[in-house]
């Protein structure tokens, strides 16, 4: 067994540095490495190019970040959320590159599946497309994009054993699996920490080999965005 | 004219028992409370879920079970949960057979916009580009008139395009369009109470009007 196993997410951050790209995974506010960003937040790292599906909002997720102005620019497929956001794209203090989310996911995908480059209908025809390389299949239009090129990918779990490998809760799944295998490092932060063999083979999402680091997180808070209920009758 | 609640109501009387349906956020979210009894479908959530249930009771909410529009939800029996990628593999697949969304501005060779107002709005496509370059059906559900009063079905989009000849219906609170493969938008049915004449008066792009347009049957 090799054990990935750091102390916390201090040590787990201790080389991103100013200017790193850096993938962090979540849907909205679910899924999202929270332990990792605080630990961003509190070392004070600037200039990064985050590629997350959504930007968090005013005072979670990466809008912690964005209110220090750490994020130089964003990668993201939507972003509607977050005041500051808008306000920091606007004022044009920070850069931002809007693309479908599919394509998000499969650019991912591709690079830990180490594929250069995807060939995609979204965004044909709109502005999206602009400069890029298309390509006709079966008679219709495909966009070719490129695989992304993350110098780190932090992403959440719901446990994980010491070699790295991950089990994620229902749909905080999300973009997690994909950008944990597209990281040139990737770091797992997980709610539970087991010994090895103790999960399932047969159940593990994420195989250890595409895992660097991993530590147990704690203190989380796991907020929800949109709280939706029915009544009892 | 037709609420809310009413477009929604007519939009799920185009869902065939067995679809796999995409509902986006607004007007199409609504649909899921009028599927007809006795047509089973199942509701894709492109964050990854296959199967969405109903809202959680109060106090059974979690945190890491939401759907796309970040609202908490529940699972149902038969349901599978599964990354992003795989997610828009279905979708760029076609195995999902049904598109609900929201639009901005549709023109009459079925482009839409509903992504981006330059210099206004900037919150982004998320899976609206990937759904309607993908999806073999999608019907659009939106007002007929923008807030400004100005017609949202047009000759050609003037906002940023979220997709290209892509869009077979819409349906408004007025009424339902086909848009036709040589370009217009054939009027289908009228909402109860709405007059063609009215019906034209909201429609800037080309719209087709046979000698008898029905209205719509809601129940």
């Amino acid at each position: 067994m090799i054990n990935k196993v750091v102390s916390g997410a201090d040590e787990a951050i201790r080389d991103i540095g100013d200017g790193k790209t850096i993938m962090l995974g979540g849907f909205g506010l679910c899924g999202i490495p929270e332990n990792c960003i605080s630990a961003l937040v509190k070392k004070g790292v600037k200039d990064l190019i985050c590629i997350s599906n959504n930007a968090g909002v005013d005072d979670f997720g990466i809008g912690l970040m964005l209110k220090k102005h750490q994020v130089k620019k964003m990668i993201s497929s939507y972003v509607g959320e977050n005041a500051e956001f808008e306000r920091q794209l606007l004022s044009g203090e920070l850069e931002v590159e809007l693309i479908p989310q599919g394509t998000l996911a499969t650019r991912c995908m591709a690079a830990g599946y180490g594929m250069p480059a995807i060939f995609t209908p979204a965004g044909v025809g709109t502005e999206v497309a602009e400069g890029k390389e298309i390509r006709n299949f079966n008679g219709k239009d495909y966009l070719m994009e490129y695989a992304f090129d993350a110098d780190f990918a932090l992403v959440k779990a719901w446990k994980g054993d010491k070699a790295g490998n991950l089990v994620f809760r229902s749909t905080s799944r999300n973009f997690n699996p994909v950008m944990a295998m597209a990281g040139k490092i990737t770091i797992a932060e997980v709610e539970e920490l087991v010994e090895p063999g103790e999960l399932d083979p047969d159940h593990i999402h994420t195989p250890g080999v595409y895992v660097h680091r991993i530590f147990q997180g704690s203190d989380y808070e796991k907020r929800i965005e949109q709280r939706t209920v029915r009544t009892k009758n | 004219m037709l609420d809310k609640n009413g477009i929604a109501k007519r939009i799920a009387k185009e869902i065939r028992d067995g679809y796999y349906v995409n509902l986006g956020i607004g007007i199409p979210t609504l649909v899921a409370n009028y599927i007809p009894e006795g047509i089973n479908v199942v509701l894709q959530s492109e964050n990854g879920l296959l199967g969405m249930g109903p809202f959680p009771f109060e106090g059974e909410e979690d945190a890491d079970l939401i759907n796309a529009g970040k609202q908490t939800i529940t699972t149902l029996a038969g349901s599978s949960i599964f990354d992003s990628a795989m997610s828009f593999g279905m979708i760029r697949s076609q195995k999902i057979d049904l598109t609900i969304l929201g639009a901005m501005e549709v023109s009459e060779n079925g482009d839409i916009a509903n992504w981006k107002i330059p210099g206004k709005m900037v919150k982004g496509m998320g899976g609206a580009m990937d759904l309607v370059a993908s999806a073999k059906n999608i019907i659009v559900a939106m007002q007929h008139v923008n807030k400004a009063g100005e017609s949202k079905l047009l000759t050609q989009c003037s906002l940023p395009l979220t997709g290209v000849n892509c869009i077979k219906k819409v349906v408004t609170e007025l009424a339902v369009l086909d848009i036709l493969p040589e370009g217009g938008f054939k009027l289908l049915e009228r909402a109860p109470g709405v007059s063609v004449d009215y019906i034209k008066q909201a429609t800037s792009g080309k719209l087709v009007v046979a000698d008898d347009v029905p209205e719509m049957i809601l129940d």
